[in-house]
């Protein structure tokens, strides 16, 4: 089918009507957009993800001991599993708000593919969550006694994984987003399988302090992102479908 | 071939089969395990290097497979429910993860057990034993999202599709734990990748596996049975069988 | 025969408590399970059983209630 036949408008408007399939950038933009405001409105939910990062950092050091050789030795694994949680704790209201309202629903009966809106939504969830993370972290690792070298393997490792832990946590967070009380469930179906996301954003900052060349990690995690950015947006379709109709 | 698998996806059908199938699963079941258990326990030559603790070979291993298989098992029968509404196949799913989840708690307890008088601690974070522990922690959160949810097809569904995202990330992370653990400890000598076995020791590990396998499908059949029983029971088939049973 | 003894079988070289609690573990699992499969069905039976049973004095009663038609609040 092709333009459908122009009616009589009043004079000075024009058909802005276009296939769906032409809709496709229209609909992402208009998602991404409205996420982005959403989000920025509600500024406490986008600052709690990094006073949440700071503050485990300033546990640890605390509970364990302020040596700062000792501290050195440990710094990348912790600032790696804060983030990974704190990011982790962003994501239960990834969709929740959405579901509440209704307009998670409204989402799943728009004719463009669900896929596609759900990585935007995801996208800017990266965006005002991991990325911050990404970049708050390096100041993090001052207080950790990080040896030199290894703060911006730290932010780009942590990009790049963050990114991943969103499309996957993404999954864990549409699956629970109509269960009472998915936020704990989130946690445990999450966190196993951003095991390997975390062996090699760690292992690369280790591999930074040691000296040793950090390609072969942040290629494995670019090659990891990858796989999610083709898969996962499917399976946030399949599990938005399941939540919103269960 | 199309008629036999649509045949099996009919519960009544599944059940009479199963029926006819189960107790050969089962002798197989028990006459592999005791067979496999008295060689090797009683005939098989101690190992030089580990005495007789290397014994637990024979319930650690098949315990191990079993996890990983089964696993498989259910995130394929997810598939063919999701795929093909196959509601056997869900059914299936259903009783497989228990089991799982118990073989890994085996093979995680009898793998720290057999560490004691190898490596002279109770528990080791080598490649082996971390995997299963994610393995069991995958298992727990399959169990529980299926427990979650009040609609069944929706609790069948969304665990379909976390098995199914599980089994991809089965290898990623098994490769990662390898690859993390020849990185941080020296290369120990690790449970089963020894020279090879002399045949003597290799056949009864062989025949415990065959049994444990056995065990697993005539369980199955069984749980699955039940499950069939449970679901449908408002069929007149099932109210028929059930005033022929004893 | 690998062992001398059955003293020695039980002993395992010293290493008894980990082998046997290992196997016992096992041992105590899968016997677990297959009680539990089993008593599961019969759970199953009896109820549907017990079921069946109400729903035919239900329809007896029904029966009785059209030849003696009393005003009850509930249909049967």
């Amino acid at each position: 089918m092709s333009q459908p036949e122009t009616a009589k408008l009043a004079p000075g408007l024009k058909p802005h009507l276009k296939e769906p399939s032409e809709n496709l950038s229209l609909a992402l933009k208009a998602t991404l957009k409205r996420d982005l405001v959403l989000m920025l409105r509600r500024r406490g939910e986008v600052l709690n993800p990094l006073v949440f990062f700071a503050l485990v950092i300033t546990l640890f050091p605390i509970g364990i001991s302020p040596d700062p050789n000792l501290l050195a030795t440990i710094a990348p694994g912790l600032l790696w599993v804060a983030a990974l949680l704190a990011a982790l704790l962003s994501l239960d209201s990834l969709f929740r708000s959405d579901y509440d309202d209704g307009s998670l629903e409204q989402l799943l009966l728009a004719p463009q593919p669900l896929p596609a809106l759900a990585l935007a939504k995801v996208a800017v969830h990266w965006l005002l969550t991991g990325l911050p993370l990404a970049l708050m972290a390096p100041v993090l690792g001052i207080m950790l006694a990080l040896p030199g070298g290894s703060y911006l393997v730290l932010a780009i490792s942590l990009a790049l994984g963050s990114a991943i832990l969103s499309l996957i946590g993404a999954i864990g967070a549409a699956l629970t987003v109509g269960l009472a009380r998915g936020g704990v469930l989130l946690s445990l179906l999450v966190l196993p399988l951003y095991i390997p996301v975390l062996i090699f954003g760690a292992g690369a900052v280790q591999a930074a302090i040691a000296g040793d060349p950090v390609t072969a990690h942040l290629a494995i995690l670019g090659a990891l992102l990858a796989v999610a950015l083709m898969l996962a947006p499917w399976a946030i379709a399949a599990s938005l479908r399941i939540s919103i109709n269960g | 071939m199309w008629s036999f698998i649509h045949k099996l996806g009919s519960p009544k059908w599944f059940y009479r089969i199963s029926a006819k199938l189960q107790p050969w699963f089962w002798v197989a079941a028990a006459g592999l395990i005791v067979v496999g258990t008295v060689w090797g326990l009683l005939f098989a030559p101690a190992d030089y290097q580990q005495g007789n603790s290397f014994r637990i070979i024979y319930v650690h291993v098949p315990a191990a497979f079993l996890a990983q298989s089964i696993f498989v098992s259910m995130a394929v029968a997810g598939l063919v429910f999701m795929v093909w509404k196959i509601k056997v196949a869900d059914m299936a799913a259903a009783v497989m993860a228990p089991l799982g989840a118990a073989m890994t708690f085996v093979s995680l307890f009898s793998g720290a057990v057999w560490g004691v008088p190898t490596w002279g601690t109770w528990w080791m974070w080598d490649a082996r034993l971390t995997s299963m522990l994610i393995l069991l922690f995958l298992y727990l959160g399959v169990i529980a999202l299926r427990g979650a949810f009040t609609s069944r097809d929706s609790a069948s569904r969304a665990a379909s599709v976390l098995a199914m995202v599980g089994v991809i990330n089965i290898p990623i992370i098994k490769y990662s734990v390898d690859w993390w653990y020849t990185l941080h400890q020296p290369a120990t000598f690790t449970i089963t990748s020894r020279p090879a076995m002399p045949m003597d020791m290799w056949l009864p590990l062989l025949m415990m596996v065959l049994g444990f396998y056995s065990f697993f499908i005539a369980l199955t059949l069984m749980r699955t049975r039940n499950e069939i029983l449970r679901r449908e029971s408002n069929k007149r088939w099932v109210r028929e069988l059930v005033e022929e049973a004893k | 025969m690998a062992f001398d003894s059955f003293a020695a079988f039980i002993a395992m070289g010293g290493h008894a408590p980990y082998v046997w609690s290992s196997w016992v573990i096992t041992l105590l699992l899968i016997l677990g399970l297959v009680w539990h499969a089993r008593f599961e069905r019969r759970q199953l039976v009896e109820s549907l059983k017990r079921r069946a049973r109400r729903e035919r004095a239900r329809q007896q009663q029904g029966e009785q209630a059209t030849v003696y038609p009393v005003d009850q609040g509930e249909s049967s």
